[in-house]
């Protein structure tokens, strides 16, 4: 238990993850299957940031002349934090457009109901 | 007379219906006998309730599946948390400095990245030097996600119709004659800051906190801001579609001509001839900072097609 | 270093610069052009690569800038990836000319450039992939290869491809989530992205007894995300509707190629991160195992019900899949030998009988249900050929070359008494239910139409040809002369 306080954000975001995940199983509606999306995106950035933190010590940006291993934070995290969110931006408006066009054609978000739309007309 | 050709052909031996699953069904009597053929829809003149019963009998269908599904999910949602969460229990603590993760890489990075890569921000360097090929990756995704949407959204025959094209035409007009005042005057005191602070960000990337992509943002929401209070065609005048692909394409040429010249030569043990200049100067870090520019100019361009093609489905 | 070392990173980068450069192009017919271009330089520099490093059995790795492992990006190369290389640059070349006159009539002319750039992406993706030294490289262009191929199903932008890519995208979208948070663990219990460095910490860690609990979760992230998207057995539903109503170059690259790019890379993390030996401790193949074995039968008993005859082959991809997943079950060297064998059987036949499938509905008003097709064989001869070349290599005769990958797989088990009678009787039954779908279309396409039902003759289309008879001479070979592919494998392997 006393891990887990400690490990608080990772705890965080594991719990987020869950979250994420069930509302991109669960929701009917697309757009908050996305959200669903972004949340879990969210929680596995927040847990990957926390990795990089190590207590007391500088943003990785050089102050100074001489570099010293000891004084700064990992960089690592925060650039694959960065590519994650690039990635996830991309896919997030590929998939708000293709809810777009569905919209457009089914006049509704809820995908149950698009897919008894399309095999009703026989477009499936 | 139809009775009894419709008995015989129910009547149909078992070696017939062999025969036709052989041959792959016929019109009348596809490979798949098991589900029932479905109900024509109701005629218009027919009142709305009985259109409505055959979906709900489906709705029912596909509710007991549905039903099944959920209960599955929540139990697989609720086993990984519980995975997750024993594996959390286990892992390094948080902001211990004799964690895994802090080991000879992290030294090098940044102990050394100063002299190899010429960039002040250590995580500039990492991304644009060290790792770059997972950078130039990233900006394909973004280049990918902008086509997709271009695909989707772009109008064309098969997701215009003519209602939509009349009401964008009336916005046209609109935009043409009616010009917000408040919004305008004060657009003109903040496009030019946003743009100046986006390139700020952009070119201080390997000095400062941002680079490409922040940059880009910014400069994307000033086009972004452009495009609202300036109305589309004004924005169209220098910037359309075909502007758009050009920028963003010789952009992302660039980047990878000057990343394919330094991983061969890096690969082959050749030397780059790139100046990495001094430390902490504008002009130095050698290919971070053109990378950053064409990274901000994709992004910007990127961010902006995005607006103008979920509003509009044109740029 | 010699210059050939270079041919892999020279290879992704024509593929993503032609993408690039596609938008500036003139118009769809060039974008084609450059995309053949792209597949063929592809084919020959990975040709040169396999001819050198092949008979050599060398493996090397390649630094993607200046700095080397653990610090730099990498590219690893060997016999196996120089194989798998060549494969996939030969099926996208093939695809693309098989199923070029559908590309253009399905999609609208403005967006064909738009197209072909997903098209060079997703061989870039695949490449990539497939040399890869570096986890996160891995993970980024798994997302390029998830974009690129949700959007070449969508291209033909009707009802049917729009519904199915969404739910292939929310499929795709859920696999990668897992892959990254297991790739997050797995960074953050190592501190490693390279392979060479991950596999050694992680075998510490196993020796230590340390972090036990994170690795298996790990594993098991990483597993169940590439086996989400690439359809292995409880996951497989989105597949049959999004490689059934795509257009067809897409159905062929999507079943031939990106399916398989995820499983590459699986095997390629199991023998070069976790290794084979740990992956076994866990006791992952045992899951792995029985997922294929059921995924064999799941497909072939949907494949059996289907009447539309690109559904029928998305299934029996389904249940191709599960021999893959069940030759990399079984957990050795020789197991994995005859599912990487599968890989490329699967990858040289499926997108031919793809093609040939809808040349052959070309002249029945492109109505893809079987009954419509009944004689369609006789209006376009060179299809119907190669789909009964097809057919009989997926159900297995002696001469074609699912034949001998079913011997690998039965040969594969005999040192697993338990698990050899599970895949022994699967195989069979799968064999047998295999037939029952392929035989009966076979039969139906070569029937005399009945009157009024023959449809016109289709003008000959030589890129069809080129394609058709090039799989064929593929399917022959690996059926035939499939011994130095076998040893390149295995050399491969063992250096892996």
């Amino acid at each position: 238990m006393e891990h887990l306080l400690i490990n608080h954000y990772e705890t965080a975001a594991v719990i987020l993850f869950g979250i994420g995940f069930l509302n991109l199983l669960l929701q009917n509606n697309l757009v908050k299957k996305i959200i669903g999306f972004g949340i879990m995106d969210s929680a596995v950035y927040l847990f990957l940031a926390s990795q990089g933190y190590i207590a007391g010590r500088l943003a990785p940006i050089l102050v100074g002349e001489v570099a010293n291993a000891a004084d700064y934070i990992n960089p690592i995290p925060a650039g694959l934090v960065l590519t994650g969110i690039v990635v996830s931006v991309s896919v997030t408006a590929f998939s708000l457009a293709l809810i777009q066009r569905l919209y457009q054609k089914y006049k509704t978000v809820n995908f149950d109901e698009i897919v008894l739309l399309a095999r009703q007309k026989g477009d499936e | 007379m139809s009775k009894m050709a419709r008995s015989k052909k129910e009547k149909q031996t078992s070696w017939q219906r062999f025969c036709t699953w052989v041959n792959g069904g016929t019109a009348e009597q596809p490979l798949l006998p098991a589900e029932p053929a479905k109900p024509k829809k109701a005629k218009a003149a027919k009142p709305k309730k009985q259109k409505a019963q055959p979906v709900r009998k489906e709705w029912m269908g596909l509710s007991r599946f549905e039903h099944i599904y959920r209960i599955c999910a929540v139990l697989i949602g609720v086993v990984m948390v519980g995975v997750l969460m024993i594996a959390v229990l286990q892992l390094p603590l948080f902001g211990s400095p004799d964690n895994p993760s802090v080991n000879e890489v992290v030294e090098r990075y940044v102990e050394k990245g100063l002299e190899e890569t010429g960039a002040v921000n250590m995580v500039a360097g990492m991304i644009l030097d060290y790792r770059a090929f997972d950078t130039f990756g990233e900006s394909s995704v973004l280049f990918l996600a902008v086509t997709c949407v271009t695909m989707l959204l772009m109008r064309d025959r098969n997701n215009t119709n003519k209602e939509e094209d009349l009401l964008t035409a009336r916005e046209h007009v609109i935009e043409g004659y009616e010009e917000d005042i408040i919004l305008t005057k004060v657009a003109r005191i903040v496009i030019p800051c946003a743009l100046v602070y986006g390139v700020y960000v952009v070119l201080n990337g390997h000095l400062s906190p941002g680079g490409g992509f922040s940059g880009g943002t910014i400069m994307g929401s000033a086009l972004i801001l452009f495009a609202v209070s300036f109305g589309m065609i004004r924005m169209s005048q220098f910037f359309n579609y075909a502007t758009f692909r050009k920028i963003t394409s010789c952009a992302l040429m660039v980047y990878a001509a000057s990343k394919a010249y330094s991983f061969f030569t890096g690969a082959n043990h050749l030397e780059s001839h790139i100046p990495l200049g001094v430390p902490g100067a504008i002009l130095s870090s050698g290919l971070i900072l053109i990378l950053d520019i064409c990274v901000g100019i994709v992004v910007a361009c990127t961010m902006y097609g995005f607006y103008a093609l979920f509003t509009k489905g044109e740029l | 270093m010699p210059f050939v070392y270079n041919f892999p990173f020279f290879s992704i980068f024509i593929c993503m610069i032609s993408g690039i450069v596609t938008p500036l192009l003139k118009n769809g017919k060039w974008a084609y052009r450059l995309s053949l271009f792209a597949a063929g330089a592809g084919l020959a520099l990975s040709g040169v690569l396999l001819g050198r490093i092949g008979p050599a059995n060398e493996s090397f790795s390649f630094m993607m800038g200046h700095f080397p492992a653990p610090w730099g990006n990498e590219l690893s190369v060997g016999p196996l990836e120089a194989v798998l290389a060549t494969a996939i640059c030969l099926v996208m070349l093939m695809a693309l000319l098989g199923g070029s006159r559908d590309i253009f009539d399905d999609v609208l002319p403005e967006k064909q450039k738009l197209y072909f750039i997903m098209m060079d992406e997703i061989l870039a993706a695949l490449l990539a992939l497939t040399y890869t030294n570096d986890i996160f490289t891995a993970y980024v262009f798994i997302e390029i290869s998830t974009i690129a191929a949700c959007a070449i199903v969508m291209a033909k932008d009707s009802a049917a491809t729009l519904v199915s890519t969404m739910r292939y995208l929310i499929m795709s979208l859920l696999g990668s989530g897992l892959v990254l948070i297991g790739i997050v663990l797995l960074y953050c219990i190592t501190g490693h992205l390279l392979f060479p460095n991950l596999q050694q910490r992680v075998l510490e860690l196993v020796a230590t007894g340390q972090y036990t609990m994170p690795l298996t979760v790990v594993v098991g992230l990483i597993v169940l995300g590439l086996g989400i998207k690439s359809a292995m057995f409880p996951f497989h539903l989105w597949l049959p509707p999004a490689h059934g109503s795509a257009t067809t170059a897409s159905s062929s690259v999507l079943s031939g190629l990106v399916v398989k790019g995820y499983i590459i890379l699986m095997i390629r993390l199991f023998y070069k991160v976790f290794t084979i030996a740990v992956i076994r401790e866990l006791r992952i193949t045992n899951v792995i195992f029985l997922f294929g074995l059921a995924g064999m039968i799941v497909g072939s008993v949907g494949a059996i019900k289907e009447g539309h005859i690109k559904r029928m082959l998305a299934y029996s991809s389904v249940a191709q899949l599960g021999y893959v997943f069940m030759g990399i079950g079984l957990g050795t060297d020789v197991g994995i030998m005859a599912a990487c064998f599968q890989i490329l059987v699967h990858a040289c036949t499926k997108p031919m009988l793809f093609s040939c499938a809808s040349a052959l509905s070309a002249g029945r008003h492109h109505n893809k249900q079987l009954y419509a097709l009944r004689g369609a064989a006789y209006e376009n001869k060179l299809a119907g050929v190669g789909f009964t070349v097809g057919a009989l290599s997926m159900i297995g005769i002696p001469l074609f070359a699912g034949f001998a990958a079913k011997v690998f797989f039965a040969s594969a088990t005999m040192a697993q008494p338990v698990k050899m009678w599970m895949t022994l009787l699967t195989l069979a039954l799968s064999t047998v239910l295999n037939a029952l779908y392929y035989i009966p279309a076979v039969a139906a396409l070569w029937s005399r139409p009945a009157e009024g039902e023959a449809g016109e003759k289709q003008p000959s289309n030589p890129a069809f040809a080129i394609s058709t008879v090039a799989f064929i001479a593929a399917v022959f070979f690996l059926g035939i002369c499939y011994q130095p592919v076998v040893t390149l494998i295995q050399n491969g392997l063992a250096l892996l």
